[in-house]
Order: structure tokens, then sequence, then C-alpha cells
């Protein structure tokens, strides 16, 4: 090539990899129309799930939030609803990811911080209180708990009249990428995945509408992996899932259709379409192939995006608009079922108003005024996107060979695989940006000097953690305590058994026990994951 | 020469977010210091006992959950009561400047916050150490 005056940069992906000046047919030689890409709508899906995509229905915008005790994030849930978000997304506090009560002393400092703090089957009645639950969609973030609840908000919907049948949404319920990645584990793999089969089997006949699993390769990509390792994870995961649910004499078909994913979006435009492109067809053809499913539903990769947390900055807060702007264009360029963008401000704090305002305000900027919408798949047939579909397929292919030599998704996640891999892209990475071979504007170039941020931060003050611990003890002494000991009498025998758990955690939360007594009973039975702690 | 940095790179609270620790611990490695990386799910207690039972230069947490205003005023004061207030407390996350500056005031040594380049972290850890040494 002529030695023409090149930039100083690094013409490879957020993800490391090696990216050519131009793309050409020759990159495409052997792709095959109908086998590799397909009209949308048709198998393997690689452009879409659905043959008008947007021109039928808009994706669900779908902002995560929660904070507070219920009654705080019950008025942000009617301001997004009121402007017109369409399906809830409930974050949790930690001690309630963890299943500790708000009155536990692990829970200090934490309750109703990084999300809204739920105890009892009372606070799930006041976090959706006026929701009406056959006309929203909810997701529900919550993983090691989220049998606990799910059964809250079974019940939630039994006193407003809403069967379980008419509910609509999402649990999370993703534990092995928490051994992976997001590290919010109460007991160990097997008992996990148990409780997960459970659910699944419960739901298949009784919330027949509800997403049982969201595979998440969220949390893995903000752990610190590649664009190809969040790919070839969250995928493993899924599959494993699958192997799951077929092991415990479920047939594929019963529960395939209901598993859903998440993905990540960063910053490398072209390398997340291509992600999110070559998902759908990676699970296509496993599904089809390797796993024998024949309803066309359990072919198809139905997923929720969320933009890169990471990938925001605290310097230059109002960059981030404009980062999470491109990131929620390539989800929608990439098929997305639904999204979530994050506010300018989370690298500081949760979410103020304005921030969240602005956030699902370029949502609808994307869906009304950029056209984007109004093609299905307008990259299908770009020489670069193709190309890279095809080499994030292979790559995945790849670690899924090397999964499968360590014995498996548990087996690896117990041999620490997956958390040395991300740890090393994570170092790798932050290397790349301290010898300024990755440019992050406004962090390593471009800086503000002498920079004051100044925006609104929300502050969640310690007087929520005493309201909270004041409606436990209220709960607590209104319930009947005999109702409340054979409910979890009746867990714990279930859960040292083989009975199906759902019934029993129902059982429990009707009776207003609190989350941190029926995760207890499961502590006692099942005891807890401790992860040997390794970095790269 | 002096002897070897030890560190003690610790995650408290309830939080998984485990990346910020372990590139710091892997780059404070890297710039020659000992290192030990408590892992996750840590109360201010198991952190001060590890501190003083590995006899550490220097404790860093990493707190991306909110709780620092309740972790690090505990660890600093566990770390008085045990006689332990020659050890820099250090750490970062997501943490809003006026609460850095409330820390600092209260005794935590300098905080970090996202977007640090790892190698002002290690410096300022090597002229911390220097200075508590000194005045031993």
């Amino acid at each position: 090539m002529a030695s023409s005056k090149r930039r100083d940069a690094a013409f490879e992906s957020v993800s490391g990899e090696e990216v050519a000046p131009l793309y050409t047919p020759d990159d495409l030689a052997g792709l095959d129309y109908q086998r590799d890409l397909g009209y949308p709508g048709e198998f393997p899906y690689t452009r879409g799930v659905r043959h008008n995509m947007y021109r039928g229905r808009l994706w669900t915008m779908r902002q995560f939030s929660g904070f507070g005790a219920p009654e705080d994030s019950n008025r942000r849930y009617k301001f997004l609803l009121a402007h017109g978000q369409t399906g809830l997304s409930v974050a949790f506090d930690l001690p309630t990811i963890m299943g500790y009560d708000s009155d536990h002393e692990r829970a200090e400092g934490e309750v109703g911080v990084c999300g809204v703090a739920i105890d009892t089957l009372r606070d799930m009645e006041t976090l959706f209180d006026g929701i009406p639950l056959d006309k929203v969609s909810t997701s529900m973030t919550i993983n090691a708990p989220a049998a606990v609840l799910l059964s809250m908000y079974i019940c939630v919907g039994e006193k407003q009249g809403v069967a379980s049948t008419a509910l609509r949404g999402t649990i999370q319920n993703d534990l092995l990428k928490e051994y992976i990645a997001q590290k919010s584990w109460i007991f160990p793999p097997r008992p996990s995945l148990r409780i997960i089969t459970d659910i699944m089997s419960y739901c298949a006949r009784e919330v027949p509408q509800w997403n049982t699993i969201s595979i998440s390769g969220y949390h893995i990509r903000e752990a610190g992996s590649t664009a190809l390792q969040e790919l070839a994870f969250t995928l493993a995961d899924g599959f494993a899932y699958v192997e799951a649910g077929i092991a415990a004499g479920m047939d594929v078909d019963e529960f395939a259709p209901r598993l859903s994913y998440f993905f990540n979006s960063h910053m490398d435009f072209f390398e997340e379409i291509a992600k999110f492109r070559a998902a759908r067809r990676i699970w296509a053809r496993g599904m089809r192939e390797k796993y024998g499913a024949k309803d066309p539903r359990s072919w198809l990769l139905r997923f929720h995006t969320q933009t890169a947390g990471c990938s925001l900055t605290a310097q230059q807060p109002f960059n981030n608009i404009v980062r999470t702007a491109l990131e929620a264009l390539a989800g929608v360029l990439g098929g997305t079922q639904s999204l979530h963008t994050n506010s300018m401000d989370e690298t500081l704090a949760l979410p103020s108003e304005q921030a969240v305002h602005v956030a699902l305000r370029t949502q609808q900027v994307i869906a009304h005024e950029s056209g984007v919408p109004n093609v299905t798949d307008p990259l299908g047939g770009s020489y670069y996107v193709e190309a890279l579909t095809d080499r994030m397929e292979k790559g995945c292919l790849e670690y899924f060979e090397k999964i499968d030599a360590l014995g498996g998704v548990v087996a690896a996640i117990e041999r620490g695989f997956f958390q040395r891999e991300i740890a090393r892209a994570a170092f790798q990475y932050q290397r790349a940006l301290e010898e300024r071979r990755r440019i992050v504007v406004g962090v390593n170039d471009l800086v503000d000097e002498g920079e004051e941020v100044k925006i609104d931060l929300l502050k969640i003050g310690p007087e929520v953690a005493e309201r909270q611990k004041r409606a436990l003890a209220a709960v607590k002494q209104e319930r009947s305590a005999s109702a409340v000991e054979s409910a979890l009498a009746g867990l714990r025998s279930a859960a040292t058994g083989s009975d199906n758990l759902m019934p029993h955690f129902l059982a429990c939360c009707r009776a207003y026990a609190t989350e941190g007594e029926m995760i207890g009973v499961l502590r006692e039975v099942f005891g807890e994951y401790r992860e040997p702690p390794t970095y790269w | 020469m002096a002897d070897r940095i030890r560190v003690l790179v610790a995650k408290p609270g309830l939080d998984g977010h485990d990346r910020g620790a372990k590139v710091v611990a892997s780059a404070l490695r890297d710039a020659g210091m000992e290192v030990i990386y408590t892992g996750l799910h840590q109360t201010p207690e198991m952190i001060v006992n590890a501190a003083v039972q590995e006899d550490v230069d220097v404790v860093a947490m990493s707190i991306l959950s909110g709780a620092h205003m309740t972790m690090f005023p505990r660890v600093l004061e566990l770390l008085r009561e045990k006689g332990a207030d020659d050890v820099v407390l250090t750490g970062g996350g997501i943490i809003p400047k006026e609460d850095m500056e409330t820390l600092e005031g209260q005794g935590v040594d300098r905080l970090f916050g996202p977007g640090t380049d790892t190698r002002d972290i290690a410096a300022y850890i090597r002229e911390a150490v220097a200075k508590k040494r000194g005045g031993r």
C-alpha cells in the first residue's frame, strides 16, 4: 500500500480485534444467503426475529430503576410510565439481591442504595400500588432469590385480581453469570440450577407469558470481557440451561420459548451489531440442530439490551449522553426487542430524574426521528458487518470447544476459567488506556483541566433504612407467627426433598414471611457458595 | 533497600463489582508490590483482621455500592482500635467528590475515582508508605 500518512491510532476494535482498512466481497467468500442470513423472521434469524421488525412494533423502552423504599420507587415508575416508558424494570438493593432483610447486620449502609429494598409481600404491594399488572410487563433484575420475588409478584397479581396466566415480564434468574461475573450468588451452582428448573417448570404451566431466565451477557461485559467473550460465555450459559431443563425431565420446547437474553451494547458500533446478529444465528442453529427443538419459538433468540455502564465516564459526564445514543443505535440496528439507555450521571450515582428523562428521550429520538426502524436489518449485506458476524460466530464456537474440554460450564466456573479470562481482558483494556493505545474522551485525552463536575446527584440517606426497618417490624407484628412457621417448614421439607419449590415460596409470601427468612431456610439446606479469590 | 510494600486489596460489602479491585491488584503487583486480594463480600472486621494478620502497609478498598460512608469510617475505627493506625487506608470506586473530602477529613488517606491511571495509585502508595515508615 502507498505510504499515505496514517493517524496515530489503534485500528482495532474495543475488544482488541484487528480491523482491516476496507472490506470487499472477498471477505464474504462462502457466505450463502439462505443458509447464513435468511429473511427476517426465518431461520437462522440472523436478520431479526420478526419479518417486519420495528414496523410492526418498536422495541420496549425499559429504563431499569429502583431506589430507596418501595414508595420512592413506585413514584419513579409512575413518572416513567407517564413519560412514555412501556415496561418496568426493577432494580433491587444489594441486601434484597443477597437474601438479607433490611434489619440484617450485613444490610448496614446498603438499604435502598443501589435499588429498592423489598423484605415482604407488603413491600411488593407498595411497589406496584396503582400499577395494574395486567397492563405492564415487568422485568426484575434478581437472581439468587428470583423465586421469592417472582412469588411476591404473583401474589400482588392475586390481590389485584390479575391471574398468573396474564402476568408478563422477566426475572433475570441467571445464576451461571453470577458465578462468572456479577458475583451476587448465595447458593452453590448445583442447587441454584435446581431452583431454576423448578421455576421453569412451574411457569410453563402457571405463568406461561413469563420469561423465566434472562440469560445475561451484560454483567460479563461490565466485568471486563471482550464482545466475543460476552457472546460466547452467555450463549454457553444459555445452552447449559437448556441441558439442565432437559436433564430435569422437560421437553425442550416446553421451556425454551420462554428463555430470553440480555446483552450489553458497548462503544464499538459495528462489533456490537455483529455480536447481536451472530447471537441469533448461533442460538437458532444450536437449538434446532444440537438440542432438537422443533418449535420455531425455541429457535428465536430474543434479547434486551442495556448500553454499557462501564463505557461511561465520571469526567465530562454530558458526553455520556452521546455515548449512550451510539450504543442504543447499535442495539436497534442489531434488532433488540427491548432497550435500556443509561443515564449520564451513572458513573457518579443513581440516575437523577432529569438524567433518566434524557436517557429515555434518547431512545425516542432514535425511534421516531432517525428513520432507522423503518427498514429491517438495514446493515445486512454490508461487507464489514457480515464479515464481523462470521468472525464472531467462529470465535464463539471455538470458545464452546474450550468450555466442553473443561467439562462444561459449571466445571469451567469451578475451575475459574471464565473469571480468569475476563480479569485478563479487563487488565489488557486498562493497559490500552494507560498506554493511550485507546482514547477515551475526557479521560486519557481531550481532558478539561480543572474540570468541576456540576450535575444534580440523587442521594439515598440513612432515613430510608430506618423507614424500611420500621415497616418490616410492623409487618412482623401483624402477621400470624404460626402461619409463617408452618409455611417455612413446608419450604424446608421441599428443599430437602425434590418437590417443586415454587408453591412453597408462594405459601410463605402469602403468610408475609420475609425474604430473609425464606432464603435463610435455603441457606441452611443448600449451604453458601464461596469463590476462591483470584485476579489475573 | 526498603521492604516490599504489602497491600491488602479488599472488596467490602455485598456488591460483586470486582473489576476495579482486580485491575488494581494486578497493576500494583506489576508495580512490584506484594498484593493480597481478599475476594468478595468482606465485612470491615474481616478486612481489618486480615490487614493485621498479614501485617500490610496499605489497605485499599474498592466500593461501588454507595456504602462507602459506612465502610471507610468503620475500617478506620477498627484499625485504630487494633493499634494499626500506621496502615495507609486508601481506595476507590464510585464515590462523589464531597464524600471523598469528608472521608479524608476523618483521616482516610487519598481516594481515587473512576478513570484513574493505576500508575498514579502506585505512585501515591509508594509516597504515602514512605511517609508513614519514615515517621515510625
